[in-house]
């Protein structure tokens, strides 16, 4: 029988080795799934790269898994907020490599790592400073039925960890209003997709025309607690 | 260069009005991005008799208001990352397909905040350049070369007086030849291939000062 129910937040990550990449969902306070970012710093595994939209928000999450010394390198496209102090405090210091990749650029790297997808051709960035190599070299470029294009290459990962609504003991998964983001691509792209849920069902109750991420791009599934609003959504983290 | 050393009376459009101005402009069916700042507020001039769809990086289209207070719901943002609502008819969907719709040409319009922009419509607006600024560029690149019209609103003249109508950018670039028309607090421009031309500019402004202020040819 295929079961990826795992059994805790632990149990889903054993394993994790040092110098792993891992993909982490969210954008900004949606999709992110904080308790699977707290296990893997309880789990331990160091020399990270971290894949994520932004750079941690507070001292939660993302950015307690930053203050703890065990990220090499984050790939992100949007790491200045508001409320990333751990992260710029990092960067400012020279302890952390930072490779900032544009928005639809980082989605779509990801895609093409779980499309098989050797490289690509974008529109996005030429002739700006990020159709650079992080160490100052230019991107290729080529013109296509006269427009500019830079060639980007895929982004894989060992371990994807991402937030989702519901999900089956196949791995099937759904999501929830702007907490889809990354997700699904991210599902797609790493060795081992580790997902949180709010809810675990039987096999069938997930209509199949709705299902977002179908079960073989997912590893695990672990449940995990709702925190309600009035409106049934997530109360924004408080700041620590 | 303020308006008495020019010696004319005019005032300045506020954010609102300058909001509005490219809200007049925004036609019925058209699908949006607002970029995060000064552009959200364009949202808010939208005739309600006028059918926009307003889209949003993270995953949305049909974007709606803010919600009434205790009613937010942190699952539903937008690229700002502040709480909204989704409109009957709306739709989510995973990020790279927000991202084609930018890139693949679905949208029809972006407005953008900008530092500088070039006559021959080259945009800045993600980074200073400051040595120890953190750079942080977003969806920026992607809305800038993506929709199939890129709007600017912004300042006409920095805090010190100097005109972000350049003849050519030094801050980094967001994208090239991408900006269609720029929105500022004192006129209306369209960036064309022969130059810059105003296409309305705030009561009591003459063509003379406001050509003296860009310190370009304006049409």
């Amino acid at each position: 029988m295929i079961n990826k129910i795992a059994a805790s937040v632990a149990h889903a990550l054993v394993g994790i080795a040092d110098g792993a990449t891992v993909m982490i969902g969210g954008f900004g306070t949606a999709g992110i799934p904080n308790e699977l970012i707290e296990g893997l710093l309880a789990q331990g595994a160091k020399d990270l790269t971290v894949v994520n939209n932004n750079a941690g928000n507070g001292d939660a999450g993302l950015a307690a898994l930053l203050a703890s010394g065990r990220v090499r390198k984050i790939i992100c496209s949007f790491p200045r907020q508001a409320d990333s102090h751990v992260f710029d405090a990092l960067y400012r210091s020279g302890r952390i490599e930072l490779e900032l990749v544009p928005q639809g650029n980082l989605s779509e790297r990801i895609r093409a790592a779980g499309a098989g997808i050797g490289a690509f051709y974008t529109p996005t960035g030429y002739g700006t400073e990020l159709a650079r190599q992080p160490d100052g070299r230019p991107k290729e470029t080529r013109e296509i039925e006269g427009r500019q294009y830079v060639l980007e290459y895929p982004i894989h990962g060992d371990v994807a960890l991402i937030k989702a609504e519901r999900g089956d003991r196949w791995g099937n998964l759904t999501y929830r209003k702007t907490a889809r983001n990354f997700g699904p691509s991210m599902a797609m792209a790493c060795q081992r997709t580790v997902a949180s849920v709010h809810e675990v069902v039987p096999l069938g109750a997930l209509d199949p025309e709705n299902i977002v991420t179908p079960g073989l791009f997912v590893s695990h599934v672990v449940q995990i607690e709702r925190q309600v609003t009035q409106a049934g959504g997530f109360k924004k983290q408080e700041a620590a | 260069m303020t308006p008495t050393q020019l010696g004319v009376a005019y005032t300045r459009r506020t954010k609102d009005q300058l909001a509005a101005r490219v809200a007049q402009d925004i036609p019925e069916g058209a699908t949006v991005n607002l970029g995060i700042g000064q552009p959200t507020l364009v949202a808010n001039h939208i005739p309600p008799t006028r059918e926009v769809l307003l889209h949003s990086e993270n995953g949305l289209l049909g974007m709606g208001p803010a919600p009434a207070a205790g009613e937010e719901d942190y699952d539903l943002i937008n690229a700002g990352k502040q709480p909204v609502t989704l409109l009957p008819g709306g739709s989510y969907f995973h990020h790279t397909d927000s991202f084609a719709m930018m890139r693949g040409g679905h949208i029809d319009i972006c407005v953008l905040g900008a530092y500088q922009v070039s006559v021959g419509g080259d945009l800045a607006n993600w980074h200073t350049g400051e040595p120890g600024a953190i750079p942080a560029v977003g969806g920026a690149m992607d809305l800038a070369v993506g929709a199939r019209q890129t709007w600017v609103m912004m300042d006409l003249l920095t805090k010190q007086g100097v005109s972000k109508i350049v003849s050519a950018c030094t801050y980094p670039l967001t994208g090239l030849a991408c900006v269609k028309r720029i929105y500022t607090d004192l006129a209306t421009f369209d960036v064309t291939p022969t130059g810059l031309r105003c296409i309305d500019k705030v009561d009591g402004l003459s063509h003379t000062a406001l050509q003296q202020m860009v310190g370009l040819p304006v049409m």
